[in-house]
């Protein structure tokens, strides 16, 4: 799999940049987290978009193929989701000594879309198999997709409204050079071909389990 | 215009549905106010006031989905769903039906909570009463797509919850934001946002929730 | 190691441990698929031979 060797040569190279090569930031000696927390937000935002691109697909051509597609991109994104959760987290606890703060927009958000795609979960364990269901998880996957956005806007509204901000959460990032623009893209873009490489195993996975069992009942 | 007279039809069909059983409604008006006196235990001695602006709408949204839990359950009942389906009308128009009535339902329940509220707790402004408006809208447009859903499965009450709130915390944030921001407008103007686009996505997608 | 270190330790091995995780979840499946296969290959061959 030429797609899982480029992603471990690109994460490598990225992540032992971030680690070893760039230079410290001032005020902010954890920043290399960045370059993993980052990409992989941004790589679960891609997931969920790419869910929805099949959802619509599904809806479009009615062809069901693309429900199990959707649905593997989706459960990609709650993984990456969990771990933009976790490693924000552990961020937040350094820079400002708790595990949570509600003031950070994107934590907010991915605990909004972690809740709105494990509904996703329970909707599709409550339906039987078949074209009905793949239906309805489209159209929610839909509805995630324009969820992100809307969400989005309502957590930077609410900071206006809810909880006065105890902890200024300005992370005032360093200046962005070309250096560490360069390594921020190959992370990314490591990050990218990670969750695409694991999204066509866990694909072909699926397909396979699905296979078997029809060959199991043609033969039995 | 048929499509029009087909909305209509579904929409007092369920507004006559309830006038004669007269279930959903006075639940959730009970409900409400309840949940309004409940709050009054709640909240503790030196908490904001304002607080309890945020209470209220969550006992409106708690509200609404006790009236969507209903929303699709005389059709299950009687399997009249399938035959809804089948009829030769645009499928949204059951979704738009639906909808209406809902909003029906959620604005009688309202016309007793807010005063309820006014009288317990703190003053209803114009801007409340706008928001409130707004949200209702929002509140049944995904509401009745997510009922749909949530009437094909096996766990029905059980999900409706799940997928609903994910979905309208914006509701909640746009509400509470014209209940007591010094702008009210921006929060009023996020909620006609959320109400148009899911609106729309809702009424374009209905049809796939409930055909194969 | 400082305490930054720390956290940016925590914040890597957090992922690794997800991505190895997943290699270990993955390699109980296809030990499952290889077995299922293997039964329905006796399956096909005692059908062939009846």
């Amino acid at each position: 799999m030429w797609l899982a060797a480029a992603a471990a040569a690109l994460l490598v190279a990225g992540l032992g940049l971030a680690l070893f090569w760039i230079p410290e930031v001032e005020g902010d000696p954890a920043f290399p987290i960045f370059y993993l927390h980052v990409p992989i937000a941004l790589t679960a935002y891609a997931c969920f978009g790419w869910a929805a691109w099949k959802a619509l697909r599904l809806l479009w051509m009615r062809e069901s193929s693309y429900d199990l597609e959707s649905y593997t991109a989706v459960h990609m994104g709650v993984i990456f989701a969990i771990l933009t959760l976790v490693t924000g987290s552990i961020w937040a606890k350094y820079t400002w000594g708790q595990w949570w703060v509600w003031s950070s927009r994107q934590l907010v958000l991915f605990l909004v879309l972690f809740l709105f795609y494990s509904a996703y979960f329970m909707l599709r364990y409550s339906v039987e198999p078949g074209p009905r269901r793949a239906n309805m998880s489209a159209v929610y996957a839909l509805f995630g997709i324009v969820l992100l956005p809307v969400s989005f806007l309502a957590i930077r509204l609410a900071e206006d409204v809810i909880h006065p901000p105890p902890v200024v959460v300005t992370r005032e990032g360093p200046q962005i050079t070309d250096e560490l623009m360069l390594v921020f893209v190959v992370c990314l873009a490591g990050m990218l071909a990670l969750a695409a490489a694991l999204y066509t195993n866990e694909l072909a996975g699926k397909r396979l389990d699905g296979s078997l069992r029809e060959l199991r009942e043609s033969l039995q | 215009m048929t499509y029009f007279a087909d909305v209509a039809t579904l929409a007092r069909k369920d507004l006559l549905l309830e006038l004669r059983s007269r279930d959903t409604v006075p639940a959730m008006v009970l409900f409400v106010v309840a949940a309004l006196v409940v709050f009054n235990f709640s909240v503790p001695a030196d908490a904001e006031e304002r607080a309890s602006y945020g209470l209220l709408w969550i006992a409106l949204v708690f509200t609404a989905l006790l009236g969507l839990t209903r929303a699709f359950a005389a059709e299950r009942e009687q399997r009249v769903l399938d035959g809804l389906v089948l009829a030769p009308c645009d499928r949204s128009a059951i979704w738009l039906g639906k909808g209406i009535a809902v909003v029906a339902f959620l604005l009688l329940a309202e016309a007793v909570a807010l005063p309820a509220f006014h009288l317990f707790f703190e003053p209803v402004g114009l801007e409340l009463v706008a928001g409130v408006l707004l949200a209702d809208i929002g509140l049944a447009s995904v509401g009745a797509l997510l009922a749909a859903m949530a009437a094909a499965s096996r766990t029905r009450e059980l999900l409706l919850p799940l997928l609903f709130l994910p979905l309208v915390i914006p509701v909640v944030v746009g509400g509470v934001g014209a209940s007591i921001a010094e702008d009210p407008g921006r929060y009023l103007a996020f909620l006609g946002l959320y109400d148009a686009v899911f609106a729309i996505l809702s009424w374009a997608t209905f049809e796939y929730v409930v055909t194969e | 190691m400082s305490s930054s270190d720390k956290f940016i330790a925590g914040a890597y091995l957090v992922f690794l441990a997800a991505v190895l995780l997943y290699v270990v979840i993955y390699s109980f499946k296809i030990s499952r698929l290889e077995r299922e296969v293997a039964e329905l290959v006796e399956l096909a061959r005692r059908r062939r031979a009846a």
